[in-house]
């Protein structure tokens, strides 16, 4: 067992746990921020996406030990109360998910993509969105609402 | 995952002596291919010692080589500055390894270390003539990558930084797997002091090899046309369910000529 401390969406926590828990495991299962999915075995699917210093990172291909003292985001720390990310928001709106479930990875990818880069064409979406993996819809709506949320980034 | 203890080691010489206390340890980088691995229980340790913290993380301009640290990340590497102005074939080999999570995560020297056969920096070192650090001597990339996930690194030994020489030319043009973006062939065309080298991954049963033919063609004339009867034998090449042999050998003349074109 360790002792762990981070910050995650803003709040102050800490734990001890077992040093070969994954990251995604603590915040699911020690946080109940269960936002934050589960899709694959081998690291491929990228449901598990959040941000560890500003950066996405696969939760699930990160041990819990090695985010000590990081800053994390997930998927429940990015709406401003009842009011969505402009990132959800588009999802929202241009239908961007059928199931849902590989969602949040996308949204956190895909706002890092658009935090990262000032201009974004179709083809730095497709290849950025490379880490996430949707069986429903295909991918086109996804890349549509991730050009909608990036204007809506830019303009809020 | 089985159970496991963690250290998260505060210098090169505490990593070393908890490496030399423990039996069976093993030393995490980015941890791109062990976490998943001892997720699936294909390995196991009794001790990951991580070295994120180990001060192993810069990139130096030493005047006549590009120094980069062994736990520099493929982002860092894809977006510096400098490695851009010196030898821009690395920045966009970094930026092609894996999807963005990846990259955000995994280090040049946990890669080199594992030197997975489809890996694409193992083709940039070998191409450049580059020359590996560790914490107990140097070592030439040639000597360095001696087989299959195999390198000549002793278990007591721990990767710091690369060196690479300046080229005067070079490209790297892989044909990634659909699915993993792994390189089914990736080959690395360099041209140093007049010489030139082709090291080509992901194809080779021994992992990441040059190709003395066509280096020896493209010398005489730097062109693609040079390589065009230029034989590959398909009897060291991988053959699996990715592709057989045969493709892997038509890959490989193409990913070169590519690269060619490209330098």
């Amino acid at each position: 067992m360790t002792q762990l401390s981070m910050t995650v969406n803003g709040q102050p926590v800490s734990h001890d746990v077992e040093d070969n828990m994954l990251l995604v495991t603590y915040l699911r299962e020690t946080l109940a921020l269960t936002g934050t999915h589960i899709g694959c075995d081998t690291s491929q699917c990228g449901a598990c996406v959040i941000h560890i210093n500003g950066a996405s990172a696969k939760s699930c291909t990160v041990l819990a030990v090695q985010a000590e003292g990081k800053d994390i985001t997930t998927i429940e720390g990015i709406a401003s109360g009842d009011k969505l990310h402009p990132m959800q928001q588009a999802f929202h709106e241009q239908h961007g998910l059928q199931c849902g479930y590989c969602t949040p990875g996308m949204v956190m990818s895909a706002i890092e993509l658009v935090e990262t880069n000032p201009t974004l064409s179709e083809q730095d979406i497709r290849e950025g969105l490379e880490g996430n993996i949707c069986r429903c819809t295909g991918y086109h709506n996804i890349v549509k609402a991730v050009q909608t949320g990036a204007q809506d980034m830019r303009k809020a | 995952m089985y159970a496991t203890q963690y250290h998260k080691a505060l210098s090169l010489n505490d990593a070393r002596s908890q490496l030399a206390a423990c039996d069976d340890a093993k030393l995490l980088a980015g941890g791109m291919t062990l976490i998943p691995t001892l997720k699936q229980r294909l390995a196991q340790t009794d001790l990951l010692i991580d070295l994120a913290d180990t001060g192993l993380g810069l990139i130096e301009d030493t005047g006549s080589h590009l120094k980069i640290g062994a736990m520099c990340r493929h982002h860092d590497v894809e977006t510096s500055e400098l490695v851009a102005k010196m030898i821009p074939v690395l920045a966009s080999l970094a930026g092609g390894i894996g999807d963005r999570q990846v990259r955000n995560c995994g280090t040049l020297g946990g890669s080199i270390a594992n030197n997975d056969p489809s890996a694409c920096y193992p083709a940039a070192l070998m191409a450049l003539g580059a020359t590996i650090h560790t914490s107990e001597r140097d070592i030439a990339a040639e000597d360095f990558f001696v087989g299959m996930f195999e390198t000549d690194l002793d278990e007591q030994e721990i990767v710091t930084a690369v060196s690479f020489p300046k080229p005067d030319k070079a490209a790297y043009v892989k044909f990634p797997n659909p699915a993993s973006r792994y390189a089914m062939v990736g080959v690395c065309v360099a041209v140093m002091d007049g010489d030139v080298r082709v090291a080509i991954t992901g194809a080779g049963q021994d992992g990441v090899f040059r190709h003395g033919d066509m280096e020896a063609a493209l010398a005489d004339q730097f062109s693609a046309a040079a390589i065009e009867t230029i034989a590959i034998d398909e009897e060291m090449l991988l053959s699996d369910i990715h592709a057989g042999a045969d493709y892997r050998a038509h890959l490989v003349r193409e990913m070169t000529r590519r690269a060619i074109n490209a330098c």
